[in-house]
């Protein structure tokens, strides 16, 4: 499955295309979306669908989509940054799928909005430092 | 007349060379089979087991497919068995919607579904490969009543924002030009010698006979328009009746834009195993088979229990859960053993009492995001003008896919389609959205599909399945990293407690790997619990 989404990736040049194969998946079929320029564009195309609108995240069945508003684990930059590489249980990995820049965009964006005012700033390279391997499997 | 579009006949070489390809083939096949690498998935049948020690007690959190049927299966063999179910239903994520339906997602958007009495759409779950022999089985014993469902169909839609202006293409025009292109293309090949290092004589005779067969080409190697190409793409003048019923055939599309259009991925996406026809679908809607489930351990199942700990010692295994239906009065129920399947993304945020293994297991799986858009019109447009009878509409843009309902053909009055099937970043973007935002977008997409999509709508419904407060997700996704580290240790029997689901099968995202786990885990159970008796 791999190959498709190569595929799709070479073929619709600026297009916001996740590279991971989602190996059992029952669709295999992955759209594309509109380019995601800014922080704000990828909080809400991608992380407001769990985290909310309002980033004050939702309850579940005993369980829960963490707020990132007020979120003390977005003091040191760095911990957000390795949760979106690497994903969190349930929460899946954006390693691959967001750029380097689109990561950096979105931690920064979600550090200086939503009730947090962090000053320090993450650059795309502090985003590379940290980049993990991580592959789906192929079918 | 002559018949000037007769089909080609077959020489008795090619015939013989047919036979004695399907004759290699089957014997591969059976030889295959025999190692067992060509079966489909691994169901040897249910399991048979019998001998529980009288007034053993298995506790089995979560009434989905796999819950249910552990339960089912462990009675059978002499366990005492209580489900716990959070939600008001039994069936987990094998769950159809109709009208009446309320659907509330996290973040508080609730939509009341409107469709016309008799209509469904399957959010989740929505055909069986015919090798998913497991869940097929259980439908049969269970009297669930199964139909085809039409994966493929050669005069659906294939769609490109970027290719053909933007225009969709008929599926068996696509197949037909992008085959018989390819097939000219390496018969050409071979013919101008450029092969001539990689292929014997012998077998580049054999190749040109093949894809002069296989591609539609004429007799001197080219795909063109002509007969043969149009008896696989259709004719522009169809052929007809009587004085003026000569047809008239149909213009090929240009070489350059099937390669570049990237539209073959769709005719390679039905070739997949898991996409390979036969596929069935409940008549009725998917929810008949959890229906069926249902009936044989309703009795042992009580919904509205929202687990919060799972507990274990030596002897006990002990679940706390809030009973929401009196006030959520926090209740606690004992047990020799538990199978629990409730879905990771829940479990993991849990109190749960395993080792560290597999606690670190639970909390390595992350599932997939995926939304399903269910669209009511008010008429079969697509069967009535179109022709499109089931099957599946292809889309570069986000919703991916129109997939046409595999029942009711012919009928009069609304009907229900797929309108969007969205894994990764659309499925992101879509779960993001209002439900009136994303049956605005699906509409507006579909339109490229179908001129008439807004005319026609009359109501829709959409499911987030990340925003399920019972799944938090669509289903499991496995990196190969933790399929290494943690799998094992995942479906391992920590003490007194098994996982199951389809998370712990390499089946992921179907339902027969719950099928498949939850067999595996109460057969393990099974024979722990009889050691330890």
């Amino acid at each position: 499955m791999r190959s498709v989404f190569l595929l799709l990736a070479g073929l619709a040049a600026g297009a916001f295309l996740a590279p991971q194969a989602r190996a059992d998946s029952a669709s295999a079929v992955v759209g594309k979306m509109q380019p995601l320029k800014t922080g704000a564009d990828v909080y809400k195309h991608v992380c407001q669908s769990c985290h909310m609108p309002d980033a004050k995240g939702a309850e579940g069945a005993g369980a829960r989509f963490p707020a990132l508003a007020g979120n003390a684990k977005l003091a040191s930059a760095d911990y957000p940054v390795y949760v979106v590489l690497n994903g969190f249980g349930g929460m899946p990995w954006f390693s691959g799928m967001l750029s380097d820049q689109q990561v950096a965009d979105v931690v920064n964006y979600i550090r200086t909005h939503f009730g947090n005012h962090y000053t320090d700033m993450v650059k795309p390279s502090d985003v590379a430092a940290q980049h993990p391997t991580i592959k789906s499997e192929e079918d | 007349m002559t018949n000037a579009f007769r089909r080609p006949v077959a020489t008795r070489r090619q015939m013989l060379t047919r036979i004695g390809i399907l004759g290699g083939s089957a014997a591969l096949y059976q030889a295959m089979t025999s190692l067992g690498h060509a079966a489909g998935t691994d169901f040897q049948g249910p399991p048979a087991l019998s001998g529980g020690k009288l007034g053993t007690k298995v506790l089995v959190l979560g009434a989905g497919l796999a819950g249910m049927l552990a339960a089912y299966e462990l009675r059978k063999a002499g366990y005492q068995v209580q489900i716990l179910e959070f939600q008001d239903r039994a069936g987990g994520r094998n769950i159809s919607l109709r009208g009446g339906d309320t659907l509330t997602e996290l973040g508080g958007a609730v939509q009341k579904v409107q469709f016309a009495s008799g209509n469904y759409i399957n959010p989740g779950p929505w055909r069986i490969p015919y090798h998913h022999q497991g869940l097929l089985h259980y439908c049969k014993t269970f009297g669930v009543e199964l139909e085809p469902f039409v994966e493929l169909n050669h005069n659906s839609w294939l769609h490109s924002s970027a290719v053909f202006n933007g225009k969709p293409v008929r599926y068996r025009d696509f197949a037909a030009d992008f085959t018989g292109f390819t097939a000219e293309l390496l018969s050409k090949a071979i013919n101008q010698h450029k092969l001539d290092d990689l292929v014997s004589a012998d077998e580049q005779a054999h190749v040109v006979s093949a894809m002069r067969g296989w591609g539609g080409l004429t007799a001197d190697g080219a795909y063109r328009k002509g007969a043969i190409s149009s008896l696989r793409r259709g004719f522009a003048k169809p052929q007809g009746g009587g004085l003026d019923g000569a047809p008239v055939p149909s213009d090929l599309f240009a070489r350059e834009d099937v390669m570049r259009s990237g539209l073959w991925q769709w005719m390679a996406f039905h070739e997949r195993l898991d996409m390979q026809t036969t596929m069935f679908q409940p008549v009725g809607g998917m929810d008949q088979i959890g229906k069926g489930f249902n009936r044989q351990v309703h009795d042992l199942i009580t919904l509205n229990c929202k687990v919060t700990a799972i507990h274990q010692d030596d002897r006990h295994v002990t679940v706390t859960y809030n009973d929401m239906a009196h006030g959520g009065a926090v209740r606690q129920a004992e047990a020799d053993y538990c199978v629990c399947t409730i879905p990771l993304p829940v479990l993991s945020q849990l109190d749960v009492q395993v080792s560290g293994p597999m606690k670190a297991a639970i909390a390595a799986v992350p599932y997939a995001s995926s939304v399903k858009l269910g669209l009511e019109f008010k008429r079969r447009f697509w069967e009535q003008d179109d022709q499109i009878y089931g099957g599946i509409s292809f889309t570069d843009q986000p919703i991916s896919q129109i997939s046409y309902p595999s029942h009711g053909y012919f009928s009069d009055g609304p009907a229900v389609l797929l309108g969007g099937y969205m894994f990764g970043p659309a499925a992101y973007d879509f779960a993001g959205m209002t439900p009136a935002e994303r049956i605005e977008h699906g509409l507006a997409q579909g339109m490229a599909i179908h001129a008439n999509y807004r005319k026609e709508f009359r109501t829709g419904v959409s499911m987030a399945w990340s925003r399920m407060p019972w799944t938090l997700g669509c289903c499991s996704m496995w990196s190969e990293m933790a399929r290494k580290t943690h799998y094992k240790a995942l479906c391992e029997i920590d003490n007194r407690i098994v996982l199951a689901g389809e998370h712990a099968s390499y089946v992921g995202c179907w339902q027969e790997g719950a099928i498949l786990s939850s067999l595996d885990a109460i057969t393990r159970l099974h024979k722990h619990a009889q050691g330890a008796a």
